[in-house]
Formats: structure tokens, C-alpha cells, sequence
């Protein structure tokens, strides 16, 4: 319907090429290019449905279609565009045709009143448009503020907040499993623990060196010439040869014992300090020796 | 105390807040001290440290709450990366109702919806709401005293901001009288051009008759 309806504001276009023959004249205006995109088949809006914002909105967007200023609103030319559109839109969502609908008759009044002759002293103050238009100017410019809200760079889309990791946020600990052995273990070594206790428990010692040097000393008394191996007694095991061992060490550091040998691998005999026995100590020298 | 050290518990401070930190706030860290820094001192300190962060992924920026640390815009498209999920977006109805309340605030609901010349779903000013963008400031004294709304410190803290003043500014209105005056700055040629729109009747005509063809 409007593919002949010239384009009153055709970018540069007219400044760029001056020269070449306008095939039109628009408000005043030569135009040498054909608008782009002036006709939109009612098919082709129902991709864009959803994209409405209300009827202003279908309104502004018929308007900016067709490169038209707000302000030169063509009202009949709209209305009919708009009654073709909301028609479709009412094929598809009902509900949302009552707004547009009042829209429509909106239109429809203002386009009646456009063609009722008018006082002369009225003017274009009394444009009936002009309410129409100051709506549709207040609309756009909310819809261009939500653009350049939009544009705004916002937290999580553009910036994120710099956190450190706070300890206390962390709860949630896993506890691992606790199987039979583990525990086995933990029991021995509990044990092993008790065991380094008892080992360094301090007990009377059963076997006293002071002792075994008494007893070394007093079966020499009785008998002042005693083979070495006969003051062991094996049945006190390996402490008590031991502790005899080194009792006669002792007694033989304090000189009160002698230990003689009447010649290489024959039996070792222990004495009382002093005495000399048969001479053989003399010429052996073993005695004086240890 | 050592700038230095102050300069440094500044740092940290505004790291482990989990919300932004207003000079003031930074100062009440130091209150059970011996002696206790200048508030000059507090805000070199973070001067200080929003210019080391001058040639670093991150910022130290000053927002409506007070100050916080974040990422900068340029790189956001390789750290938004590190997320699984998506940002929400918004509609623009959600957009749109959004700027209403932040350029004309306080604003009531019909109000809105006067602008917009739609009604406007519940579950907009829910999710408003619910963010805390936008909270309800009084009531209009008409009858029903409808809710008034108003921007929150949240809203702006979100868009990065520190006040509303640093919002673009809302574009002019046209008005049918104005273009006249407006007239007298253009050449003849323009002139002619722009005078059309007062022809109203006569270019109303001529679409009537090509439409009906």
C-alpha cells in the first residue's frame, strides 16, 4: 500500500547527490533514492510479536520503518498499518489485543478529527495528534534510557566482585572412613606406647652386684681355692652369669681376688688377694699379671 | 602507624568484606587502637591502591556502598569464561520498567504503565524487588494510595555507579512548538525542509489518496 509513499527523510541522501534528477519532492525535499524499507508484508510481523513492547511500541517501530519523524506522524497512513498488524496479532495472541485495540481507536478518532474542518482561530496548537505524539516521544525516550541502561556495565554480566575466600565460609569437612585395620593399628600402637612405658619402669634389681660380690667372697672364705666355673650358677640364666661375671671383674679391679691358671687351657681358679699357694703363682706369673 | 601497614590493612580489608566498604567503615577497624589513622589517611591509602591497580586485570572502584574491588569490563569476556552458568538477561520490558523508576522516581506502577501503554506483569516488579533494585518509597496520596518506587543503593551498586547523576541523560523531547524556533539556526535550505511537518493537513491529504489506491 505506501510502496510509492516517498521518504521525507532520506539520510544525506539529497545533500550527496544534488545533482541528480529528484524523482520526488517530499515536504519540500528533493528525494533521488527510493526508501529501503518502506513496505512490511503483515507476514513478515509475526516474527516479531513477541518483540513488542505494547502498542506505542508497534506504533514507533511502523513510524521508524519508514525513516517518518514522530512529529509528521501521517496518521491515516499509520492507522491503517497498524489496524492491518493488530489484526494479525489478534489471530495469534488474544490477550494482548484489548491495549492495542484502545490504540486503534485512538487513532481512528484523531485520523476523524483530522478531516472535520476546524476553526481558524485554533491552529496547530490543537493538533489532535499532539497528545498522541507526546506520548510516543515519551515512550521513546524511556525506550532509548532502557537501552543505555542496558548498556551499563553491570555486576556478574561485565565486572565481578573481588573476594578473598573466607576460612569461615568453609564447613563442610569429609570425614574419611574408618576401617577395622586402621583401628587394629591404632590399638597397637597404643600398645606398643604402654609397652615403652613399662620399660621404663624403674624395679628393683633382682640380681645386685654388691651381692654377687659378697657371694663370690665368702664361697672363697670357705674354700680359698675355687675353680671359675663353679661360682656360675647356669640355672639364673644369662642375667645371673653375667652379674657374676662381672662381680669377680670387680673384685678383681679391687684387688681382694687373684684369678690363677697353671698353664694354657687348663681350669681358671680364683683366690683370696695375698695368698701365695705353692709357689707355682711365682713362676708362672700369671697372678701378678691381671 | 606506618602508612605502609595501613595502606596494607586497607587492602586486605576491602579483599575479605564480602560487600563494599565505605571509607568510614575502613576507619572503624582501627577504633580500639592507641592511636587511630586520619580519615585523610584511609582515603590516600585507598587512592593509593586503586592507582596500583592501574596496569592490573582488576580495579578498586568507588560505588554507591563504598569501595570494592572487581574485575575490569575489557577482560570480562575471558574471565566470564571461568562460569558455567549464563548471566540473566533481562527483557525489555523488564528494562524498560526499570528505566521509568530510575529516571522518574518516585513513580507508581499506573504510572509506569501509562508511559509504556501496557500493563505490566507482576512478576517484573517481583524479580525489582526481589533484587533489590528498586523498593517502595511512600505512597502517592490519590485515591487507593498507590505505591511509589524508587532506586536503591543496590541498584546502582549493580550498575556500577556511585550516584544517579552518573546515568546518560534522558533525551529531549520534540515538541510541535519548538520546531519553529529551531528554525532560525538552520540554513534555507533545511529550512524548507523542516517546515514541512507544520503542513499537516496538506501531506495528511495526499497519503489519504495514495493509500486508497
Amino acid at each position: 500500500m505506501t510502496e510509492k509513499q516517498p521518504n521525507p527523510v532520506s539520510e544525506d541522501a539529497p545533500q550527496a547527490q544534488q545533482n541528480e534528477m529528484p524523482f520526488a519532492m517530499v515536504h519540500g525535499e528533493p528525494v533521488t533514492v527510493p526508501p529501503q524499507d518502506l513496505y512490511i508484508p503483515p507476514d513478515a510481523l509475526e516474527v516479531f510479536l513477541d518483540a513488542f513492547e505494547g502498542p506505542l511500541d508497534l506504533l514507533l517501530y511502523l513510524i521508524k520503518r519508514q525513516n517518518l519523524d514522530i512529529l509528521t506522524l501521517p496518521i491515516a497512513n499509520i492507522t491503517q498499518q497498524y489496524i492491518e498488524y493488530i489484526g494479525l496479532m489478534e489471530d495469534i495472541r488474544l490477550e494482548l489485543a484489548a491495549e492495542y485495540l484502545v490504540m486503534a481507536a485512538m487513532l481512528a478518532e484523531i485520523k476523524s478529527r483530522m478531516l472535520l474542518p476546524r476553526p481558524v482561530e485554533e491552529g496547530q496548537e490543537d493538533d489532535p495528534r499532539a497528545e498522541l505524539i507526546r506520548r510516543l516521544q515519551e515512550y521513546e525516550r524511556f525506550k532509548k534510557a532502557a537501552e543505555d541502561i542496558d548498556e551499563i556495565p553491570r555486576v556478574e554480566r561485565d565486572v565481578l566482585e573481588i573476594n578473598v575466600m573466607q576460612t569461615e565460609v568453609v564447613v563442610e569437612e569429609k570425614l574419611p572412613q574408618v576401617e577395622l585395620k586402621d583401628l587394629m593399628h591404632a590399638l597397637q600402637q597404643v600398645l606398643r606406647r604402654s609397652q615403652m612405658y613399662a620399660a621404663h619402669e624403674i624395679k628393683k634389681e633382682t640380681l645386685s652386684l654388691r651381692d654377687r660380690m659378697t657371694q663370690v667372697l665368702s664361697s672363697l672364705a670357705v674354700d680359698d681355692f675355687v675353680e671359675f666355673s663353679s661360682l656360675f650358677t647356669v640355672a639364673e640364666g644369662r642375667d645371673g652369669v653375667i652379674i657374676t661375671f662381672t662381680a669377680i671383674l670387680e673384685l678383681l679391679k679391687d684387688r681382694m681376688i687373684e684369678i690363677v691358671q697353671s698353664e694354657m687351657f687348663a681350669p681358671i681358679y680364683i683366690k683370696p688377694a695375698g695368698q701365695v699357694v705353692e709357689g707355682e703363682v711365682l713362676e708362672d706369673g700369671v697372678t701378678d699379671g691381671i | 602507624m606506618e602508612f605502609k601497614q595501613l595502606k596494607n590493612i586497607v587492602e586486605a580489608a576491602l579483599l575479605a568484606a564480602d560487600h563494599p566498604l565505605t571509607a568510614d567503615q575502613l576507619l572503624k577497624l582501627f577504633e580500639d587502637d592507641i592511636k587511630v589513622p586520619a580519615k585523610d589517611d584511609v582515603i590516600k591509602a585507598i587512592a593509593e591502591l586503586e592507582e596500583d591497580c592501574a596496569e592490573r586485570g582488576y580495579e578498586l572502584k568507588k560505588i554507591a556502598s563504598g569501595y570494592r574491588y572487581q574485575t575490569r569490563v575489557e577482560i570480562q569476556e575471558w574471565v566470564s569464561r571461568l562460569r558455567v552458568e549464563k548471566v540473566p538477561r533481562y527483557s525489555r520490558a523488564f528494562m524498560e520498567t526499570l528505566a521509568l523508576v530510575v529516571y522518574r522516581q518516585p513513580i507508581t506502577r499506573a504510572e509506569i504503565e501509562d508511559v509504556r501503554g501496557v500493563s505490566i506483569s507482576s512478576s517484573i516488579f517481583k524479580v525489582l524487588l526481589e533484587r533489590e533494585w528498586i523498593k517502595i518509597i511512600g505512597h502517592k496520596e490519590v485515591p487507593g494510595r498507590p505505591a511509589m518506587y524508587g532506586t536503591t543503593k543496590k541498584f546502582l551498586d549493580y550498575f556500577n555507579m556511585e550516584a544517579l547523576n552518573e546515568l546518560p541523560s534522558l533525551a529531549d523531547i520534540k515538541d510541535l512548538d519548538q520546531v519553529h524556533p529551531e528554525l532560525a539556526f538552520m540554513d534555507v535550505e533545511e529550512q524548507k525542509a523542516a517546515e514541512a511537518p507544520v503542513q499537516l493537513e496538506v501531506i495528511e491529504g495526499g497519503i489519504e489518496t495514495e493509500t486508497r489506491h
